[in-house]
């Protein structure tokens, strides 16, 4: 039986954001299940009472001094945006969505 | 090594300019030259800045010629991979969501290149986001391996490292994620390294997985490599994860390892990685085996280590890098920056931000936004990313153990030599296995580098050495010894290549 299915596999790529077509959903679920499948062996690791690493070198209480400085030129920034007007980026339409 | 300026090592080259024995703008334009005969053939570069580049070298050879003192690298041109952001040079990760994209500021670790004077001669192919072990995945172009062009570079820094191989670069930046700079660097004759993790910033690195992604030096021996390392190194206020401590004398150390003197040096073989189904292939264990007796001449000491952990660092990190992908890749938005598409002034601003997105990732990317939402989602979260962050605790415990017993591991770099293009890339899971040796590190974070070992079957091998972290000093002494025990360097021997 299959990790994942090819449902699972829409409505994952729906989550982030991606209209994928009908032939990466069949390639996706696919190759996703080769890779889970995989991924089932960590089931074997006794990892009772261990702590989680979520970083390689663990640092605390990283401070730098509070200083004002400049930020990037305005027109800079917006200079890399698609689609930019009156000194701010331009968003589609936001209101009336269905989700 | 032949006689051209472009096959000078860069501490010869630095050398050279600071004495007057030549001048930054002719070995700049020498390589240059170089893109222009091979790269149509390589295809390692996806932005060359020549005017940029001459202009940098013409300011060092004023400056020489006026008597100042400038840094060990200055004048020795430098190619950059496109994940790393360059004020006003076009910046894309080799993904078409940033076509386009002119970056407003510079990265650390490029403000510290152009600091010691070092002119970018461009930005360098590479997987797209980093995401692959053969640079197919770069949505501009394929790079050929300089030793073989039906071959793979390696990825995902394949462009920085061909264009090291083909001396269209003295000197070049990686980065390294699960082994981008590493195995590229076994698999076209050249030597990388991955700094210890947080030894350097990554401030302007386009993020795969912060918690994973290092830059490091890609060149063609270890004291170029060391000599870099220190160039990009230290401390940045502007990275929370940058280590506030001393860089590691990595240069004194590759110096000291190029005496060929390894006696009391302890070298620890990872005994999971020879077995079952992590061995390498044939050719490469007998050109691995063939440096281990090097090193043994030298006066290493091989000691057998255990860490049965490893054998789950692969799904661990396929867990641990999407996830943090996912999330990282959510800033493309389509409104910020770089591509949109489907703003028809009537779609919603998620159904552009969705278009655009499908529009602009390949597919390996798309690949692991899926699996990284995946292993993020309400109820699979614990089962998934938190355990493989508790597995993840086990390597580094395996690693800390094996460093009481050595002062460094080796390994081969990549279970097998580059391979054909097209060869890996309809089962993703082939391609990851690229990567089994290399993975292991960037979970613990110590440093690794890759150092030419011999050929097989005509192609390069590269044998790792891991250290402790912040103990990069042991990994470039135990390289730049195996070196010396070589008639000429590897990359040295590589073909010629036909312009096209």
């Amino acid at each position: 039986m299959s990790t994942i299915s090819r449902e699972e596999v829409a409505h994952l790529a729906r989550l982030a954001r991606l209209e994928v077509t009908d032939d990466e959903l069949d390639a996706f679920a696919g190759q996703l299940d080769v890779i889970l499948e995989s991924m089932k062996t960590l089931g074997e690791v006794d990892t009772e009472g261990v702590q989680p690493t979520s970083h390689a070198v663990p640092l605390v209480n990283v401070f730098r001094e509070d200083q004002p400085r400049p930020s990037l030129p305005r027109d800079a920034v917006l200079a890399g945006g698609p689609d930019t007007v009156e000194d701010r980026f331009r968003v589609p339409r936001i209101l009336d969505e269905e989700e | 090594m032949g006689d051209r300026t472009i096959d000078q090592t860069a501490a010869h080259m630095a050398e050279a300019i600071r004495t007057g024995r030549a001048t930054s703008y002719e070995i700049t334009e020498a390589h240059l030259d170089r893109i222009d005969a091979v790269d149509g053939t390589i295809k390692a570069f996806l932005h060359v800045d020549r005017e940029g580049a001459l202009a940098t070298a013409r300011e060092v050879d004023e400056a020489i010629a006026r008597g100042e003192e400038l840094g060990p690298l200055a004048g020795v041109p430098i190619a950059i991979k496109d994940v790393v952001v360059t004020k006003g040079l076009p910046t894309t990760a080799a993904s078409k969501i940033l076509e386009g994209w002119i970056p407003p500021y510079d990265a650390t670790i490029v403000e510290r290149i152009k600091a010691a004077r070092m002119p970018i001669l461009g930005k360098t192919n590479m997987d797209e986001f980093a995401m692959g072990s053969s640079t197919e995945y770069s949505a501009y172009q394929r790079t050929a391996n300089p030793w073989d062009t039906g071959r793979i570079p390696g990825g995902s820094g394949g462009g920085s490292a061909a264009a090291v191989a083909a001396k269209m670069a003295p000197l070049a930046i990686g980065t390294d994620t699960g082994g981008s700079i590493r195995q590229p660097g076994a698999v076209t004759g050249t030597f990388g390294g991955k700094p210890t993790y947080g030894s350097n910033s990554r401030f302007g690195l386009i993020a795969f997985s912060s918690s994973l992604d290092t830059p490091g030096p890609v060149s063609r021996n270890a004291l170029d490599a060391a000599l870099l390392h220190e160039v990009i190194s230290g401390h940045d206020p502007r990275d929370s994860t940058a280590i506030d401590a001393p860089v590691p004398p990595v240069a004194e150390a590759a110096r000291l390892g190029a005496t060929g003197d390894l006696s009391g040096v302890k070298l620890g073989v990872v005994k999971e990685f020879a077995e079952g189904s992590g061995a390498a292939e044939p050719g490469v264990v007998e050109a691995y085996q063939a440096g281990v007796e090097q090193l043994v001449k030298l006066g290493a000491q091989i000691v057998e280590v255990s860490c049965p952990s490893f054998v789950y660092a692969l799904p661990t990190y396929y867990l641990i890098a999407p996830s943090e992908a996912s999330s990282n890749l959510a800033r493309y938005d389509g409104v910020r920056y770089g591509l949109r598409t489907g703003d028809d002034g009537k779609r919603s601003l998620e159904e552009v931000m969705s278009l655009t997105r499908e529009a602009g990732f390949g597919p390996e990317v798309k690949r692991r936004i899926i699996l990284g939402t995946y292993a993020l989602s309400a109820g699979y979260v614990d089962a998934f990313y938190g355990k493989a962050q508790k597995v993840r605790t086990l390597i580094k415990r395996d690693f800390e153990a094996a460093f009481e017993r050595a002062d460094a591991l080796i390994s081969p770099t990549t279970p097998f030599t580059a391979f054909k293009f097209g060869e890996r890339t309809g089962d993703p899971y082939q391609m990851y296995l690229a990567d089994l040796y290399t993975i292991p590190s960037n979970l613990y974070g110590g440093p690794g580098v890759s150092v030419p070992v011999g050929l097989s079957e005509g192609m390069p091998v590269g044998l790792q050495v891991m250290g402790p972290v912040m103990g990069d000093d042991i990994t470039y002494r135990v390289a730049a010894a195996l070196e010396s025990a070589q008639e000429t360097l590897l990359a040295d021997t590589a073909p010629e290549i036909e312009g096209k």
